[in-house]
């Protein structure tokens, strides 16, 4: 058994927790604290804008590990409990209640917080946002005494939301500033089939659009107000308008954090001693070219296992190809590979079906596929991607067009 | 409550027990059963949830939909003709005693 201080992860989401169960994986048989602000056991996030809001998933099924996962593991969750500051000269992290804890590796996977943009009237009753599980729990609750429903983003949040509602049988408006829903994530022919989803289920997108403001009466909201369409009735009001990273608590200690908290191919942010791993950590990525910083569960799990690898001596450099997915309708939207703005995009399918994928080259060489209800292209897309090796277009269509 | 034993590629058995309405692949992950990954969370998109079911036999489960059935042509072990997805096997109070094998690897 080693002696020595633990290993401290700040962050019990789907990163942190993945590190603490792949570290006793990979071997490591000392300390692992799980230090978390959410007094919940952690919990999927997800299907908070799925199937949670819908009323159709329990609290119990939401739960990462079951409590006695920890127990059983010798992880000790700490929930609740905030980290304030870390002190890099002592190895030590002060806590929200004066406690100091040491660590002999610190591993951040604080995630990311809601950007903090605000809206004149976005405290008014009938307000929402959804970022964690008590957000979701107030969407639920709102959602079945909702008339009219307003959504203030176009990003996977306010579709996946408004599938919800629509499903649900409520009156629907998204509001996009950019000149397409989802302009940041997929292809201009991607976006074209998703809005067409949600037009055949009622919903109204506008995009282009400003929001001037939310109105209400006697604090409760009654409107919102957008300059390209004037007053829009709102019995309620999801503003998603999607997250930055969380990384003050690495910022205030001195690391690098240009856009989430910046390490190398090992994701160390401080030689072997302190790691960033999930949507807080900026990290370089063979493919892209450059360091990318990505918000999803496959990229929270992987560097997690990765992490967890190198701290117990089995020094390997992240390379693991981005994938994600988004629950719109009965329809399952796949993502694999990272799309630069400007990469040229062949469709292969039918979208006409709503059965059909983006392939996306840049230079010619295969980077991203995007794909509808397609999850035999999703998964050929991994492996091509997966090689490492340059792709092209007719090695690509080749490998889709085998049955 | 339901209980789920798995049973690993080296022939070892763990059982489980957790909560009617929950699924296989959450009886796993929830227990840190190696051997299963649920990556997707259980939405049939990434196929690392896959198993062998020894009983109860086929007609007790839910039936493969279209979807499972594509992925389960993706999985990375073998398919054989008792395979399924465990995020879509549902146990309920009442199930008889569930019985899986684990694939020799999800990824």
């Amino acid at each position: 058994m080693t002696q020595g201080a633990p290993i401290v992860i700040i962050g019990a989401g789907h990163a942190g927790v993945q590190a603490a169960a792949s570290l006793r994986d990979e071997g490591w048989d000392s300390g692992i604290h799980l230090i978390c602000g959410e007094p919940h056991l952690p919990y999927h996030r997800p299907p908070l804008s799925k199937a949670y809001i819908q009323g159709k998933a329990s609290v119990a099924s939401l739960h990462l590990r079951a409590e006695e996962f920890y127990r059983n593991s010798g992880i000790e969750l700490r929930l609740g409990r905030r980290a304030m500051a870390i002190d890099r000269q002592a190895h030590s992290l002060l806590l929200e209640d004066g406690k100091i804890a040491p660590f002999s590796r610190l591993v951040l996977a604080m995630g990311a917080r809601r950007r903090p943009l605000r809206i004149p009237g976005d405290d008014l009753l009938g307000v929402t946002v959804l970022r964690t599980l008590q957000d979701a729990e107030q969407l639920r609750d709102a959602l079945t005494a909702c008339s009219d429903l307003v959504i203030i983003g176009g990003g996977f949040i306010g579709l996946e939301v408004a599938a919800a509602a629509a499903r649900e049988g409520r009156r629907v408006t998204v509001l996009e500033r950019q000149a397409r829903i989802l302009e940041r994530a997929v292809s201009p022919e991607m976006s074209a089939a998703l809005a067409s989803m949600h037009h055949v289920a009622g919903v109204r997108i506008v995009v282009a659009a400003h929001v001037v403001g939310i109105k209400g009466d006697a604090g409760r909201v009654t409107h919102v107000d957008c300059s390209e369409t004037g007053l829009i009735p709102a019995s309620h009001v999801l503003i998603g308008l999607g997250v930055v990273a969380e990384d003050t608590l690495a910022a205030s200690a001195g690391l690098s954090c240009p856009d989430g908290v910046q390490v190398d191919e090992h994701l160390s942010a401080d030689g072997d001693r302190i790691f960033a791993i999930g949507d807080c950590a900026l990290f370089p990525s063979p493919s892209a070219g450059r360091h990318v910083r990505l918000e999803s569960v496959q990229n929270a799990n992987d560097q997690a296992r990765a992490v967890a690898r190198v701290i117990t001596g089995k020094k390997e450099a992240y390379t693991a190809v981005p994938w994600f997915w988004s629950d719109q309708y009965a329809s399952k939207l796949q993502i694999a590979g990272l799309r630069p703005p400007g990469a040229a995009c062949k469709v292969w399918g039918s979208p006409r079906e709503g059965r059909f994928s983006v392939l996306c080259f840049d230079e010619g060489r295969l980077v991203a596929v995007e794909s509808l209800n397609r999850p035999r292209d999703h998964i050929i897309a991994r492996k091509l991607l997966n090689c490492g090796g340059r792709v092209d277009e007719m090695t690509a269509i080749s490998e889709m067009n085998q049955s | 409550m339901p209980q789920v034993k798995f049973i690993r590629p080296d022939r070892t058995a763990k059982v489980v027990t957790i909560p009617a309405g929950s699924t296989v692949m959450q009886a796993a992950v929830s227990n840190g059963v190696n051997g299963i990954v649920g990556e997707c969370g259980g939405s049939a998109m990434c196929a690392t949830c896959h198993v062998y079911v020894v009983s109860p036999e086929a007609e007790a489960w839910p039936p493969i939909s279209s979807i499972e059935d594509e992925m389960l042509n993706c999985t990375v072990s073998e398919r054989q003709s008792n395979s399924r997805l465990g995020c879509q096997l549902v146990l309920a109070e009442t199930s008889a005693e569930v019985v899986v094998e684990l694939p020799e690897r999800q990824q």
